[in-house]
């Protein structure tokens, strides 16, 4: 906990009838009484605090305010209150925080805009504050940037466990009237040993509200955790194999009607005309629509809508970004790379002199990477439903930002936040896609405009089209070696910054002289937030790099890797780590090669080996080998899911992805030109956990990805001697 | 008005002939458990089974189903709710991330294991490759396969 201050974020109040209601506020202040209608409706349910509920039942509701997109965050999160709790894990109930202010998540905002922000101990709750004003100045209860577990559950969850836990023992010790210190809990139960007592949390639930707030509830120590630290299943999984989770996709509204979209190719173009005489004509159509930036159809079923959607004749108006090409685009990058010369662009870090460090190296290596823009491809494409009635609106769907989409909803409609509620179901996968509005305001417009429940769906090509990509970006290095090949000066420029703010930086590699800067150049299509971030292009530049560094020095990539993390013993450990489980000097057949890579994000250390097999017609990745310290896994199952996950991930970006754009229009459409990796190219992947610093918690969902690619392509390297400079491997020609 | 089979239940539908099977099971019929991915056979997420078959639902119209039995996600489990050996696997090894396109997963599993009750990798992989997954469940997907199939395996460690 460090240097929180607990005491603002621990509210009480009473309910009607005398029940107590405990909170952990996300803001200085008394959350409760504002969240006690909302949460605790059921016949003689009270609530603990705002994370937590405590039935009649004895059932304890975690309630958690992050969306579960399958990183199980859900089930974590209840894991770390219901520990602090010791309540019992069988009867603990996971229910998602309604998108409401009170349920902001600040550190979001902190995390992203100040993430290396170190303060002295008394300004931090100012620093916070102003944070928190910040947060919900910006609507931020957002699923993302690996945060929930360090974060809010870290943070929140364990500390909502803990002081409802210490409530519930005072209460009993003074029914029982024993000291507190001879109360113990487990599974949910109060007990008196001495006495023999013991009654179920829920029967001293009420009583608990005479207590004085407990201004710092102890947490426990790892060495006592009952479920952190346990891989414990999840709760989500049993309804996502016999079909009965729901899905934003799977909204039912009684009389609600379809809607296919089709939204303007090249970006800020308008639909000038539509001829839609076929459309208007096939069976089960309801409306067609002009709405300007797309074109949509109504009908009584989906399919009906999409079928008549395609036989729609748009004529869409001229914008700037028509005549820009994939070729076009790098060659502005280029341009602007060589604008910024040797001194120019903006210097986000410099140490040292690197120009000289540079010129008086023994050894001088110059590179330039490029990768390419990707889409998300989630399974669920994007859907949104939504019902705007006597100026309410509903809406259904699946987002990582339920209070930012209500804010736009309202704004929308120019009606208050109040007459918005927002349904939040699973999301069909995220990965940043989910935390943008678009299909959530189609949505709204087209309900607006029919005057009834309207749901929307993005065809697959829609959603590969209409995507907020990652960012193409290329990167030029200078590294200079003396003598021995150890790293002087390392001097890199490149296009695009996003976030988060460390991405291009290598802080941990012992580099005399480094100077990172970034130049920004323009481009009309939109961008998001792609699993990982500014660290999937950036870890692919710099780790390749090194291992150029590591040949030109003659050097092993692992042991000259070791060298440049000399006294950082976590991050060594986790290098040493992957070697260990790789056997990483172990001879591979003719044609194999493997590739290291090391990356610490979101606070979590992991390094990477891949195998790859370039004997066969196309490269095939046949091991993966993760060794990652995330301080503490939560759920250890869950983190090596994670892990696997982002490989997976990251590997159908390396091996296949690449967005690519013609006449400023997207070209691929559907997964036969933009190719997932399938299982029967899914390596074996094996996966270590470090825990090595339980106080300092990293993140899960994304830092497995940014050691993949590189590792990949130095794996490539290492078998074949040809260095990938670019992004996808299928871009390439291996004789 | 056509006649079908769904979950050993017959019931009438008012469609288009041309329909995909995953647009009337979805919305007529309002089990939501298949799922649309991609509209084109491409990902495997709208699996269903066709006389015992898996097929992509998404483009097979409905007109193909009449006089067929069609078994969806929902159809798997016995009458008492308990979960067939597949599903039981993919919850011991925890399969699912998202979820979504699961239920196709399982429905391909599903008729793997049933034509061939110990498949070797390979033969994972061929009935398997038409099942995209995002989440990159690929690894878990053969290890329950092979669980369900009574073979078990472990590749994650923890320190």
């Amino acid at each position: 906990m460090g240097k929180w201050t607990r005491r603002a974020f621990i509210g009480a109040g009473v309910l009607t009838g005398g029940a107590l209601v405990v909170g952990v506020a996300v803001r200085p202040g008394n959350p409760v009484d504002e969240l006690k209608g909302t949460l605790a409706k059921g016949e003689g349910e009270e609530l603990i605090n705002s994370w937590v509920k405590i039935g009649t039942d004895n059932v304890v509701t975690a309630i958690v305010p992050h969306a579960e997109m399958g990183q199980g965050a859900h089930t974590a999160l209840a894991q770390m209150l219901a520990d602090e709790l010791d309540a019992d894990w069988d009867k603990v109930e996971i229910m998602e925080a309604p998108g409401i202010g009170k349920f902001v998540s600040a550190d979001i905002g902190r995390e992203f805009l100040a993430p290396t922000l170190e303060v002295p101990a008394i300004l931090e709750p100012t620093v916070q504050g102003s944070f928190l004003k910040l947060a919900q100045a910006m609507n931020l209860q957002i699923t993302g940037g690996s945060f929930s577990i360090r974060g809010t559950g870290q943070r929140g969850m364990r500390t909502a466990g803990a002081a409802a836990r210490e409530m519930l023992m005072a209460s009993a010790a003074d029914e029982w009237d024993v000291p507190v210190s001879e109360i113990r809990t487990e599974k949910s139960m109060l007990i008196h040993d001495k006495s023999g007592k013991s009654e179920p949390y829920a029967t001293f639930a009420a009583a608990a509200a005479e207590q004085s707030l407990p201004a710092k509830p102890k947490l426990k120590n790892p060495k006592d955790f009952k479920l952190m630290g346990k891989p414990i299943a999840r709760k989500d999984i049993p309804p996502k194999v016999d079909g009965s989770a729901i899905f934003g996709v799977d909204a039912d509204i009684p009389d609600m009607k379809y809607a296919a979209v089709k939204a303007a190719p090249v970006v800020g173009a308008t639909a000038d005309s539509i001829d839609a005489a076929t459309a208007r004509a096939m069976p089960g159509v309801l409306q067609i629509l002009n709405m300007g930036d797309f074109v949509a159809v109504i009908a009584d079923g989906y399919w009906q809508a999409q079928q008549a959607l395609n036989s729609v004749q748009t004529k869409w108006s001229a914008t700037e970004g028509d005549s820009l090409d994939q070729d076009a685009i790098f060659a502005r990058y280029t341009a602007a790379l060589d604008d910024a010369g040797t001194d120019g662009g903006d210097v986000e870090t410099e140490e040292g002199d690197t120009g000289n460090a540079f010129a008086s190296a023994d050894i001088q290596l110059e590179a330039e990477y490029k990768a390419p823009f990707l889409a998300h491809a989630t399974m669920e494409p994007m859907n949104c439903t939504a019902w705007l009635r006597d100026g309410k609106c509903d809406v259904w769907t699946g987002t990582q930002s339920p209070l930012g989409a209500r804010s736009t909803i309202a704004d929308t409609l120019g009606i208050d936040m109040e007459n918005v509620t927002l349904h939040n179901a699973f999301l069909g996968g995220g990965f940043g896609r989910r935390s943008e509005e678009d299909a959530i305001v189609m949505a709204v417009r087209l309900t607006k405009a029919a005057g009834y429940p309207v749901k929307v769906i993005f065809s697959r090509e829609e959603d590969t089209q209409q995507d907020f990509y990652r960012p193409s970006a290329m990167s030029r290095f200078k590294a200079g070696l003396d003598k021995d090949g150890k790293a002087v000066s390392w001097d890199n420029i490149h296009t695009h910054l996003f976030d988060p703010a460390d991405a291009p930086t290598v802080p941990y590699y012992n580099i005399a002289n480094h100077r990172i800067r970034k130049i920004d150049v323009p481009m009309h299509l939109r961008f998001g937030p792609w699993r990982s971030v500014d660290h999937s292009q950036q870890s692919y530049f710099i780790e390749s790099f090194v291992d150029e560094m590591a040949h030109a020095a003659n050097k092993d990539p692992y042991e000259y890797r070791r060298e440049l993390l000399a006294g950082s013993p976590r991050h060594l450990a986790v290098l040493d780590g992957v070697a260990e489980m790789s056997d990483w000097g172990r001879e591979l057949p003719e044609k194999h090669g493997r590739g290291i890579a090391f990356v610490p994000s979101f606070g979590t250390i992991v390094a990477e080996v891949a195998e790859i097999d370039m004997s066969g017609p196309k490269p095939r990745v046949t091991k993966v080998f993760c060794c990652a310290d995330p301080g503490y896994a939560m759920n250890p199952d869950g983190f090596a899911a994670q892990m696997e996950s982002s490989i997976i991930y990251g590997l159908t970006a390396a091996l296949y992805g690449e967005i690519s754009v013609k006449n400023g229009a997207v070209q691929q459409s559907n997964f036969h030109n933009y190719k997932m990796l399938r299982i029967d190219e899914s390596p074996e992947i094996a996966v270590k956990i470090i825990n090595g610093d339980a106080k300092r918690l990293g993140g899960a969902g994304e830092p497995g990805l940014p050691p993949l690619a590189p590792a990949v392509t130095n794996a490539v390297f290492a078998a074949t001697g040809k260095r990938l400079r670019e992004l996808p491997l299928a871009k390439h020609k291996f004789a | 008005m056509i006649k079908l089979n769904v979950n050993g239940t017959t019931q009438e539908v008012d469609v288009d002939p041309n329909t995909p099977i995953l647009w009337v099971v979805r919305e007529n019929l309002k089990m939501s458990g298949t799922k649309f991915g991609c509209g084109i056979a491409q990902c495997g997420a709208c699996t269903v089974h066709l006389d015992g078959k898996p097929i992509r639902s998404c483009s097979t119209p409905v007109s193909a189903a009449e006089g067929k039995a069609i078994t969806t996600i929902e159809g798997l489990a016995a009458e008492d709710g308990t979960l067939t050996n597949v599903q039981q696997a993919w919850i011991s090894e925890q399969v699912p991330q998202c979820g979504y396109c699961q239920s196709g997963q399982i429905m391909s599993a599903t008729a793997l294991l049933r034509d061939n009750p110990s498949p070797s990798d390979e033969q994972i992989d061929a009935a398997m490759k038409g099942n995209i997954c995002r989440c990159g469940t690929y690894p878990r997907i053969r290890k329950a396969i092979k669980v369900a199939a009574g073979a078990k395996t472990a590749s994650t460690e923890e320190a």
